[in-house]
C-alpha cells in the first residue's frame, strides 16, 4: 500500500534530520538525545514504559467510550427536542469558550489522582466534537424523506429512530474519528496535572530528572498509540458504514 | 380484504378550491382543482407554475407556509388516505427493497406484513431483487421499488410528482403501463411536464398556466393508451402546442 510506504519514508526522513541535527550541533544527550540513544533507552526501560502506557491506554479507552456515548446521547436528545436545543445549545457554545485544559486542576480536585480525573478530562475534550458532528448530521436529514414519512403517518419518535439516526451515522463516524485524535491529549493533560501513573506522568518525571532520552521514548510511544487508535477507529467506522449504506 | 395491488376503501373524489397561493403569489387563482373518484387526472404545465405546490398541499406538506386553498372534498379530509411517489425514488439507502416497501408499516408501529410485501414486489417485477439495496438496483428497478412502497401503503388517493421523469424512454413506457395497471382504481393526480405521458395516462388532462387551469379533452380509450395510437399522437401534439403557447 503506497500510503503505508510514504508514511514509513517520511518517518525515516525525520529520523535522519534528527540524527543530523544532533551530529552537526553537537548537542549533549540531556538536551537533545539522538534517535539511537532514544531507541536504546526505549528498549532498556520497556517494562516501565509498557506499565505506564497500559494505564494511559485504559484511561483513553474509558474516556472515549464514555464521552462518545454521552455525546451521541446528547445529539439525539437535542435533535428530538426543540426546547432542549433552545436551552442547551447556548450553554454548549459558552462551554466551548472555556479552555478545557484550565479545568484540569479542578478535575483532579474532584476526581482524585487516580484514573477518574483523566477519564473526566478525556470525556470533556471529546464530548463537543462528537455531539456537534452527530447533531449537525441529524439536522440535515433529506427533507423529502421526512415529508414521505409524514404522509405515511409516522410519529416524530419513529422518524427519528428509523430515518434520522441511520441517515446521520456518517456524521457520528466523523465525530468519533475526531474523538480518537483528541482523546490521548485529554488523558495526557490529566496526567500532567496530577498523577502517579501513565505516560504523561512518566514524561514529567523523566524531564525533571534530565532523562531526556526516556522522555522522548515516552512521547514516541504515545504518538504510536494515538496513530494506532485513529487508524482503528477509522477502519471500524469505514467498515460499518460500507455495510450500512451499500 | 384487498389483493396485493388492490385498494382498501373506495377512492374518493378530491376537490381543492382556490385561491391557492404561496407568499402572496397565486399559484391557482379562483378555479377548483377537481380529481374525479377513481380516475387519473394529469396536471400538465411548464416548470415553476406551481404544479408541485398543489400536490404538496394535497399531501399535507405545506405547514411552513400558510394553508393553501380549501379542501372541499372529501369531507373527512385526506389525512392517512394519501400516498406519494416522486421523481426521486426516496428509497432509504441502508434498507433492502423489501424493507423499503415495509417502511410505512414500521413508521406507524404496525406489524410489517412480509408476505404481502413479497407479493407486491412480485407484482412490480422485483421478486428476485427484494433483498438488494437501492445502490444495487438500476434506475427503473428503484422506481419499481418506490411503486411497491406506494402500493404497500394501500391508500385510495395517490399523488405522483413526475415519477417517470428520470427514466430512459423504454423504461419510462414500461413503468407507465405498470403503474397505470396497478393504480387504475385509485384517485390519482399525476403532475408532469411531458405531453406524451399526459396523453397516454390521463382520464382528464388539465393544463396549468398563470394561475388558471384549463381542461383539455383526453384521447378516447382506456389508459394506458398505446404510445403510437393516432389519437394519442394527435393529443400529444395538441398539448405541446398549448404548452408552448402558454409559456
Amino acid at each position: 500500500m503506497s500510503g503505508w510506504r510514504s508514511g514509513l519514508a517520511a518517518a525515516l526522513v525525520v529520523v535522519g534530520i534528527w540524527q543530523a541535527t544532533v551530529w552537526i550541533l553537537g548537542m549533549p544527550g540531556f538536551i537533545l538525545p539522538g534517535p539511537a540513544a532514544v531507541a536504546v533507552e526505549m528498549w532498556h526501560s520497556r517494562g516501565i514504559i509498557a506499565g505506564h502506557a497500559w494505564v494511559t491506554i485504559l484511561e483513553i479507552a474509558a474516556g472515549l467510550a464514555l464521552g462518545s456515548a454521552l455525546g451521541a446521547g446528547s445529539a439525539i436528545g437535542l435533535a428530538a427536542s426543540p426546547a432542549a436545543r433552545a436551552l442547551v445549545r447556548p450553554m454548549m457554545v459558552f462551554s466551548q469558550a472555556i479552555p478545557v485544559f484550565a479545568l484540569a486542576p479542578v478535575l483532579t480536585l474532584w476526581f482524585g489522582f487516580g484514573p477518574g480525573s483523566k477519564i473526566a478530562m478525556t470525556v470533556l475534550v471529546i464530548y463537543f466534537p462528537v455531539t456537534s458532528s452527530f447533531f449537525d448530521a441529524l439536522m440535515r436529514t433529506n427533507p423529502d424523506w421526512l415529508g414521505l414519512a409524514r404522509v405515511m403517518g409516522a410519529t416524530p419518535a419513529r422518524i427519528l429512530w428509523r430515518i434520522r439516526v441511520p441517515a446521520a451515522l456518517p456524521g457520528l463516524a466523523t465525530g468519533l474519528r475526531l474523538a480518537a485524535v483528541y482523546a490521548p491529549i485529554g488523558a495526557i493533560v490529566g496526567e500532567w496535572v496530577g498523577a502517579s501513573k501513565g505516560l504523561g506522568y512518566l514524561m514529567l518525571l523523566a524531564n525533571g530528572r534530565a532523562k531526556t532520552d526516556l522522555m522522548f521514548a515516552a512521547v514516541i510511544v504515545l504518538a504510536v498509540l494515538a496513530l494506532a487508535l485513529y487508524a482503528a477507529v477509522g477502519a471500524l467506522s469505514r467498515r460499518f458504514l460500507e455495510r450500512h449504506a451499500t | 380484504m384487498s389483493g396485493p395491488g388492490g385498494c382498501a376503501g373506495a377512492a374518493p373524489e378530491v376537490v381543492l378550491e382556490g385561491p391557492v397561493g404561496v407568499g402572496g403569489a397565486a399559484v391557482l387563482s379562483q378555479a377548483a382543482l377537481r380529481l374525479p373518484a377513481g380516475q387519473w387526472t394529469c396536471l400538465l404545465g411548464a416548470s415553476g407554475v406551481g404544479k408541485s405546490t398543489l400536490l404538496r398541499r394535497l399531501a399535507g406538506l405545506c405547514d411552513a407556509i400558510a394553508p393553501l386553498g380549501r379542501l372541499a372534498a372529501p369531507p373527512e379530509g385526506l389525512e392517512g388516505r394519501v400516498a406519494m411517489m416522486a421523481q426521486d425514488d426516496l428509497l432509504l439507502p441502508w434498507l433492502s427493497a423489501a424493507d423499503n416497501a415495509l417502511l410505512g408499516a414500521r413508521l406507524r408501529g404496525a406489524r410489517p406484513d412480509r408476505a404481502r410485501a413479497d407479493a407486491v414486489l412480485e407484482r412490480v417485477g422485483l421478486a428476485e431483487h427484494a433483498w438488494k439495496r437501492p445502490r444495487q438496483l438500476s434506475g427503473g428497478q428503484r422506481q419499481r421499488a418506490a411503486l411497491a412502497r406506494t402500493l404497500m401503503e394501500d391508500r385510495p388517493v395517490i399523488l405522483l410528482d413526475e415519477p417517470f421523469a428520470g427514466l430512459d424512454a423504454p423504461t419510462r413506457a414500461r413503468m407507465q403501463e405498470l403503474t397505470a395497471g396497478l393504480l387504475g382504481d385509485r384517485t390519482v393526480l399525476l403532475v408532469t411536464h411531458d405531453p406524451a405521458e399526459a396523453a397516454r395516462l390521463g382520464h382528464r388532462i388539465l393544463l396549468m398556466a398563470e394561475g388558471a387551469l384549463e381542461e383539455i379533452a383526453a384521447p378516447a380509450g382506456p389508459a394506458p393508451r398505446p404510445v403510437d395510437a393516432p389519437e394519442v399522437l394527435a393529443a400529444q401534439a395538441e398539448l405541446l402546442r398549448r404548452l408552448r403557447a402558454a409559456a
